[in-house]
């Protein structure tokens, strides 16, 4: 129907007194990692919270595939995922248990099929029969997006997907996001680590103060600086490839 | 139909949770029973009813307590679904709104039926006795869930605004003291005049009554009115504040 994934034109959202979004557009293609970059009070949350259906804008319009976020909410949720900026996953239930819920919750055809795939896809079938409480960060968050693939959503909000992770969590993170991408998963993954952005994101935009000031490829946003000069410094590795080669070497994944 | 599937998936998540909790179990449960066993055996001696059996008196009263104690884990058990972000996870899937919160509503139901019938267990073993035929247990049965019910919706209300789990779980504190200002231990006729006006209007004491009424068949008076009124009341005054509260999600 329309080759965009997520249309947003003009939102504006206000709590109180305090004005988050003041005007937002932006336009995502189906299939594209786009990142929505700013800092911390920048509204980010606001704006995935309200493409994901949680929150209603004050004006302004926003659609998913095609379908718009007020007037069919049920379809929006058909074909979309949030993985919020704290991990969603039941403590009490066991990973296997919390993939299982949700299998069946969307109506998946064999919920103990589609739970033991993802399990091994993220590789937590060992830990498949312990209790989620007992996961470690980056299981955790593992489990977390693994529960947003269940019943492959077209469209997934990863809202600081990294955030709290160690750095080999984090390339673990990284690494399913672009394997999603490539099944032709559409992402919108906010952050506040440039890296992560110029990492993982075909299309970056910049949301400060309430609207998006930058908006482009990474490439194209680099040309609206000036030009980069040429310096030649010594490579020293930075304390994280020296962490990496360390963890690297004890063969652990 | 799918709201009903959904319901019943959630439900089950639920009831796990209550199974995996053993502070839960605990208080719903083993504190009731201790209560029980105090009253009939330290304080009971010293407690004058009149004639029958003190573990008869005592059984309706101990049997709302745990059911206000066993709501109140409604209100904790929603309160961490929206503070682990499993709320927000739910509410944006494809799954009926209304599954959600009925899902808890349904535990509580459930659980709490499970524990008023483990605990009228115990009181048996205890020496309660009744003379209540079908129709009589099935009308304590009716009055319980009743009660149930309020309890829960009003549970539901601070388990969807508290915004704090302190908030979410002090509701039920005077909840669980209302039984004791009322006539579920002792006779409501040797307290002070202020006092007892409280305890004979206030609801605890009209179902009580009735459930007593009941176990003992004797005629129940107007108390079971009052009681099914109180009942009927709060659910629907906490449904409809609960909706509005729970409105502001969606």
């Amino acid at each position: 129907m329309t080759d965009l994934a997520i249309q947003v034109s003009a939102l504006r959202k206000s709590f109180k007194a305090t004005e988050v979004l003041k005007s937002v557009d932006l336009s995502v293609r189906r299939g594209e990692i786009f990142a929505l970059l700013g800092s911390n009070g920048a509204g980010k949350t606001t704006t995935i919270n309200i493409l994901a259906t949680l929150l209603k804008p004050d004006s302004g319009s926003a659609s998913i595939c095609g379908f718009d976020v007020l007037r069919q909410p049920v379809k929006v949720r058909e074909n979309i995922s949030l993985t919020g900026q704290f991990a969603a996953v039941d403590g009490l239930l066991t990973g296997r248990e919390n993939l299982v819920l949700i299998a069946r919750l969307r109506g998946v055809h064999s919920p103990h099929q589609t739970a033991d795939m993802l399990l091994s896809r993220f590789g937590l079938s060992a830990a498949a029969q312990r209790r989620a409480d007992s996961y470690s960060g980056g299981m955790t968050r593992r489990l977390d997006i693994a529960m947003s693939l269940v019943g492959t959503p077209a469209v997934i909000f990863l809202d600081e997907p990294t955030t709290g992770l160690d750095p080999e969590g984090r390339l673990e993170v990284w690494k399913t996001i672009k394997e999603l991408a490539d099944g032709g998963t559409t992402i919108l993954l906010t952050t506040q680590q440039l890296e992560e952005a110029e990492q993982l994101a075909d299309h970056i935009a910049i949301l400060h103060g309430g609207s998006i000031i930058a908006n482009g490829t990474l490439n194209e946003l680099k040309q609206h600086f000036p030009p980069a000069k040429v310096e030649y410094i010594e490579k020293q590795p930075s304390l994280e490839d020296i962490f990496l080669a360390i963890i690297g070497q004890k063969g652990g994944k | 139909m799918k709201v009903w599937y959904a319901t019943r998936v959630l439900f089950g998540r639920s009831m796990l949770h209550i199974l995996r909790s053993p502070d839960t179990i605990i208080t719903v449960l083993i504190t009731p029973v201790m209560l029980m066993l105090l009253f009939a055996f330290v304080f009971g001696g010293a407690i004058h009813i009149g004639s029958g059996n003190y573990v008869n008196y005592l059984v309706p009263g101990i049997e709302l307590i745990a059911i206000a104690s066993g709501t109140a884990y409604t209100s904790l058990r929603l309160f961490y679904d929206r503070q682990k972000g499993m709320f927000a996870r739910f509410q944006t899937m494809p799954v009926s709104r209304a599954s959600i919160l009925w899902a808890h509503v349904l535990t509580s139901l459930i659980s709490n039926a499970i524990s008023v019938v483990l605990i009228i267990g115990i009181a048996f073993i205890m020496g309660f006795r009744t003379s209540a035929g079908v129709l009589q247990w099935l009308a304590v049965g009716g009055i319980l869930a009743l009660f149930t019910l309020a309890m829960t919706w009003l549970a539901v209300i601070p388990g969807l605004t508290a915004t704090s789990i302190d908030g979410a779980s002090a509701f039920a504190y005077p909840l669980i003291f209302l039984p004791f200002i009322s006539s579920a231990f002792v006779p409501t006729a040797t307290m002070p005049t202020i006092v007892r006006v409280f305890a004979q209007n206030q609801p605890v004491t009209a179902l009580v009554d009735s459930v007593r009424a009941l176990f003992n068949s004797t005629p129940i008076g107007n108390e079971i009115w009052s009681a099914l009124a109180w009942c009927v009341g709060i659910t629907i005054v906490a449904y409809f504040i609960a909706m509005r509260a729970y409105r502001r999600f969606q």
